[in-house]
């Protein structure tokens, strides 16, 4: 188990491989559809601050407003990232973002896009909402929440111990690649 | 490095204490125009955001100690499990995508459509202001969000079926449909030279060995799958939704269509793409299956894939008004 703690440096991204157990610790930027859109088409310079040598995470939580007006996470588990797919490269290049997380894996774009900028795919449990919002420890921030909706906006958390599996590495490793392509044979064996 | 948890959901006991609806309460079915179920709608929703039907439970439980203890499938499918009774003991979502919001509503002679839609769109406001829901519903060309999971142009979500039946008691069924399994679903038109399916069963059974391989881990494996034969294209999706409300391990009433359902269990558990897509032998919990009429020109296999945290619950009010849910 490695324990990682935001900012990560090039260097310990460089040295993590495909199917190394991960605890993220620290700040991570939540962004998904209309985020990526407005990344790629609009590059906005007030974002590089908050998300250099950052973890974006694919994720529209569930949200709770309490009385005093502060927020809190009641479950954030990942979003299917290949939506992100025409963006990812670019958001991770412009930012020099250093993690993304999610679930169900990128493709070859990314996959360059990771080994260029050197960043990770990190893998989360979907549909472990309840359990993954208990390693939310606060919400520091939110970013285009009138503009892209509660699931759209850009949120800004603390997590601890955020349980994670890297899947696509900085070397081109793919750990869904891997699955695909050994599911494929099984499937055509089975049509044969 | 997980541990192996043993679910056991809070009882029935805690779960009737911490209903919206009044202790003892009941509908009155002497009286359908007076008949209001919102907060038995409420209730229902509650329920079926926090608490996984057993059976899927079940299914998850026996998937995970069929996989090597400390293989990541298996501590992938344990958290599932450690989710599940979270969700439960705090009674909140037990994904953050809480889905589309579809129900089934069947129904004696006398009772008003037009009231219950009214009482039920009203429930999922209430249920999303709860903390229930997730504001799910957005402007398809904007993108922007309503806020309270009602459709912005008509009345299109929650979506609403309704059918009268010849019974007096009134059944609620409701499915939260997450989008990222509602993106891998497929449909099939038959004959498929790429896939050299016939219009057959065989032909059938490489439409769902195909629909399987393209979702991998994207609809949150274990899937559970349901498929529609026949139909036109829209009776047939809604039929491949409507057939997730069965419950895993009961018996198909069509012999042949149970075979069926159990030999592409099997078979699609060798694929190897497992919990989440990192590989193991659960790749989906049941496939559950319905034959239906079609054109004669026409041969469409329709394939509605539910993620594990297959959230379905029906809500059943009998002829003297008593509530049950199953």
């Amino acid at each position: 188990m490695i324990r990682l703690t935001t900012p990560i440096t090039e260097d310990q991204i460089r040295q993590l491989k495909v199917g190394d157990e991960v605890l993220l610790n620290g700040r991570v930027v939540l962004s998904r559809d209309m985020g990526h859109k407005f990344m790629k088409e609009q590059k906005p310079e007030w974002l590089k601050p908050i998300l250099e040598n950052m973890v974006i995470y694919h994720c529209g939580p569930v949200v709770k407003k309490h009385e005093d007006g502060h927020y809190s996470f009641v479950a954030a588990g990942p979003t299917t990232s290949i939506r992100e797919e025409p963006y990812q490269a670019d958001v991770i290049d412009t930012y020099k973002v250093r993690g993304v997380i999610g679930k169900g894996g990128m493709g070859k774009k990314t996959s360059e896009g990771l080994q260029k900028t050197g960043a990770v795919y990190l893998h989360a449990t979907g549909g472990a909402g309840s359990l993954l919002a208990e390693r939310v420890k606060r919400v520091v921030d939110v970013k285009m929440l009138e503009e892209f909706g509660s699931p759209e906006a850009f949120w800004i958390i603390e997590v601890e111990d955020f349980p994670l599996v890297v899947t696509m590495d900085s070397h081109g490793g793919s750990l869904h690649e891997l699955v695909a392509q050994q599911s494929q044979e099984r499937a055509k064996a089975l049509m044969a | 490095m997980s541990e192996c948890v043993i679910p056991t959901l809070t009882s029935s006991e805690v779960v009737q204490s911490k209903s919206v609806l009044p202790a003892g309460w009941k509908a009155d079915l002497s009286n359908l125009k007076g008949l209001d179920l919102t907060q038995a709608v409420l209730e229902l929703l509650r329920r079926t955001t926090s608490r996984l039907p057993q059976d899927v439970i079940d299914a998850l439980v026996k998937g995970r100690d069929a996989e090597e203890e400390g293989s990541r499938a298996f501590n992938t499918l344990n958290d599932m499990v450690k989710n599940i009774l979270l969700a439960d003991g705090h009674v909140t979502p037990l994904c953050q995508d809480t889905g589309t919001v579809i129900f089934w509503v069947r129904h004696p002679y006398g009772l008003s459509q037009v009231a219950v839609k009214k009482q039920i769109r009203e429930a999922v406001k209430l249920a999303t202001q709860n903390v229930y829901l997730r504001p799910n519903c957005v402007e398809a060309l904007s993108g922007k969000n309503s806020g309270n999971n009602m459709d912005p142009f008509h009345e299109g979500h929650p979506v609403v079926h309704f059918e009268e039946w010849d019974k007096p008691g009134i059944e609620v069924a409701v499915m939260l449909k997450g989008g990222g399994c509602e993106n891998v679903g497929a449909q099939y038109r038959l004959p498929d030279a790429a896939l050299g399916a016939g219009r057959d069963l065989k032909g059938v059974r490489k439409c769902v060995i195909d629909a399987v391989v393209k979702a991998q881990g994207q609809g949150c494996s274990p899937g559970i799958l349901g498929v529609a034969i026949g139909g036109d294209r829209v009776t047939s999706y809604e039929k491949s939704k409507e057939v997730i409300l069965r419950k895993l391990g009961s018996k198909n009433p069509v012999p042949a269509m149970d075979a069926f359902e159990k030999e592409m269990v099997s078979d699609l558990n060798t694929l190897g793409i497992g919990p989440m897509g990192y590989g193991g032998n659960t790749t989906v919990l049941g496939v559950l299956a319905e034959e239906m009429f079609r054109h004669p020109a026409s041969f469409y296999v329709s394939i509605s894939y539910m993620c594990w945290s297959s959230r379905r619950l029906v809500m059943k009010i009998d002829a003297n008004g008593e509530v049950s849910f199953d």
